[in-house]
């Protein structure tokens, strides 16, 4: 007979802990060693601390009340935790603040194949500096790290969180309507976006057009051409921004682990301008993902200008295993 | 060793892999690949085999619920099934391409001709029983009316549950109607219209991005 522990949580034995480690280890060399400090904050939080700072990303969080009557919550991610940190505890230490955290966090997901309720995340937050020197920190960092533990195929994806928000709103879509077109895009449900009738009635075919053409709009510079050709002032916005980040990176030489990508939007709500997700070409799931949150420190009460990723350590694991079986492979033909 | 060596994920540089299902959806898929330029004989032929290279992409086939689960997972990069199995499996994250307009169906709720045991049900007990290969869209669509019931799921034929009273009604998927009829039964409410999909894994949507515009903007051509 055994014990059950519940979905979506494992045990973890000494060969996986050791290479677990050993992932950790390298990504907290090489984030010290750009001057990043390690942060820890606490697993369980208050509901409404947490929920102050993304209500949307608290809506998978596991919830319980303490002896008192406290509604208590397990954290979802590393980010709104730690702009709480550096909103009330870091007001006196010289801006930016560099930190990263190691650390676990707990979503109440189906647990299907993969789908982890506690899931391990490294990860870094940059407080305290502008796009696009920040942006461009970060995602310099995020390469290194990568390379790092020895995933020098993978891809980060840049995108724009406004570029949509600010489209719909150009094109008057508002409200109900404005959240649904939001919803489909971050799914990729380009269909539902071209034929769909009920919430979307509002919108003409051509904007209809404008849209999944844009989103489906991925690879090098020439996208931002490509986008600026499709014209519209939020359009505009969304390929300055990515061009002056793009500017940066093609300068530290690391724009070709970037894909420039207008369709990514992240399910996250706190995210502004840029937006990060990252793909190893030997897993079908995302290994990190991350951007800017200029607002969410304000929400904290401590407005500040903030950019960040986080690599989910054991979709990195399990890419590091795929990369090394396809090599051997490789080598064997 | 053909055809074995179903390695659960990709590697750049490798064939691209689309997945087809086998069953009603199955001749509308050869044909649309026959109008994109692909030579499908060897999937016509065969019934047996899973795995077919047709050069530039190899077709994997399988049961339609099984596409977007292989497709998700990354083992195949693109994939070809009906939207009444991705609104079943909703939870799947895969991105929805194209709308590849054949196998045209209805979602529908169904009952006994003439019988009014849905709304006694409704009315007396408080919720209907329904039937169904689909619980997700028979729950989300009742919710969102307004109404409650007790979903029965079933894997056979789903006509016979209202006949020998296990449900008062049905929701299932009909082409023509001719099964359901020959049953007795009526189709009291459309739920949805479901087509052919072209669904893509999300990865592969970034990294491979000539080759799934390409394959995409062929089987759309083909398909209009």
């Amino acid at each position: 007979m055994t014990h059950p522990i519940p979905q979506g949580a494992r045990d973890i034995l000494p060969d996986e802990m050791r290479e677990l480690r050993r992932i950790e280890s390298t990504l907290r060399e090489i984030f010290a060693s750009r001057g990043y400090g390690e942060v820890s904050t606490p697993a369980i939080e208050y509901d409404d601390v947490l929920s102050q700072g993304d209500e949307g990303a608290m809506d998978a969080a596991y919830r319980f009340f303490d002896a008192s009557g406290e509604l208590l919550a397990l954290r979802t991610d590393m980010t709104i935790p730690i702009a709480r940190l550096a909103a009330d505890r870091l007001g006196e230490a010289d801006l930016p603040h560099r930190l990263y955290y190691i650390g676990t966090a707990y979503r109440a997901v189906s647990a299907r194949r993969g789908q982890l309720r506690e899931f391990r995340q490294a990860g870094v937050e940059l407080i305290g500096a502008e796009a696009p020197d920040g942006t461009a920190e970060v995602i310099d960092l995020l390469v290194a790290g990568l390379d790092e533990v020895g995933l020098n195929r993978a891809v980060v994806g840049l995108g724009d969180a406004d570029l949509f928000r600010q489209l719909l709103a150009e094109l008057g879509v508002e409200g109900k309507a404005n959240d649904r077109i939001l919803d489909r895009l971050a799914a990729h449900d380009l269909v539902a976006i071209e034929a769909e009738a009920g919430d979307l009635a509002g919108l003409g075919d051509d904007e209809r057009q404008l849209i999944v053409q844009l989103s489906s709009l991925r690879g090098g510079a020439d996208v931002l051409e490509k986008a600026r050709a499709i014209g519209g002032v939020a359009v505009e916005r969304a390929t300055s921004r990515l061009a002056e980040t793009y500017a940066r990176l093609v300068e530290m030489g690391i724009a070709d682990r970037v894909q420039l990508d207008l369709g990514l939007l992240r399910d996250l709500g706190y995210y502004t301008g840029a937006i990060l997700e990252v793909y190893d070409p030997a897993v079908g799931q995302i290994i990190g993902g991350g951007g800017r949150y200029d607002a969410l420190l304000g929400r904290f009460g401590r407005p500040l200008p903030a950019a960040g990723f986080a690599l989910y350590i054991e979709r990195v694991h399990i890419a590091q295993a795929e990369e090394e079986r396809l090599a051997r492979k490789r080598g064997a033909s | 060793m053909r055809g074995v060596d179903i390695a659960h994920r990709r590697g750049e540089g490798e064939q691209m892999r689309l997945a087809i299902p086998r069953g009603a959806l199955f001749e509308g898929c050869l044909d649309l690949l026959d109008g994109a330029g692909f030579d499908t004989s060897e999937l016509r032929s065969s019934s047996r085999s899973l795995i077919f290279d047709l050069g530039e992409v190899s077709i994997v086939t399988m049961r339609p619920s099984d596409v977007p689960t292989y497709v998700e997972a990354g083992a195949a990069d693109l994939g070809i099934t009906g939207k009444d199995v991705l609104d079943e499996l909703s939870d799947l994250a895969v991105y929805e391409l194209a709308d590849l307009g054949f196998g045209r169906c209805r979602m529908v709720l169904a009952a006994i001709t003439g019988d009014d045991s849905l709304e006694r049900s409704a009315r007396r007990l408080g919720f209907m029983r329904i039937a169904t290969k689909y619980r997700r869209i028979a729950e989300r669509y009742f919710e969102s009316t307004g109404r409650q019931v007790e979903v029965i799921e079933v894997k056979g034929s789903v006509e016979l549950a209202p006949l020998v009273g296990l449900a008062d009604g049905i929701v299932d998927l009909v082409a023509t109607g001719r099964t359901m009829r020959e049953n007795g039964l009526e189709e009291r409410e459309q739920i949805s219209v479901c087509t052919a999909r072209l669904i893509a894994n999300r990865v592969a949507h970034k990294l491979r991005v000539d080759e799934i515009d390409g394959m995409v903007e062929r089987l759309r051509e083909a398909s209009s």
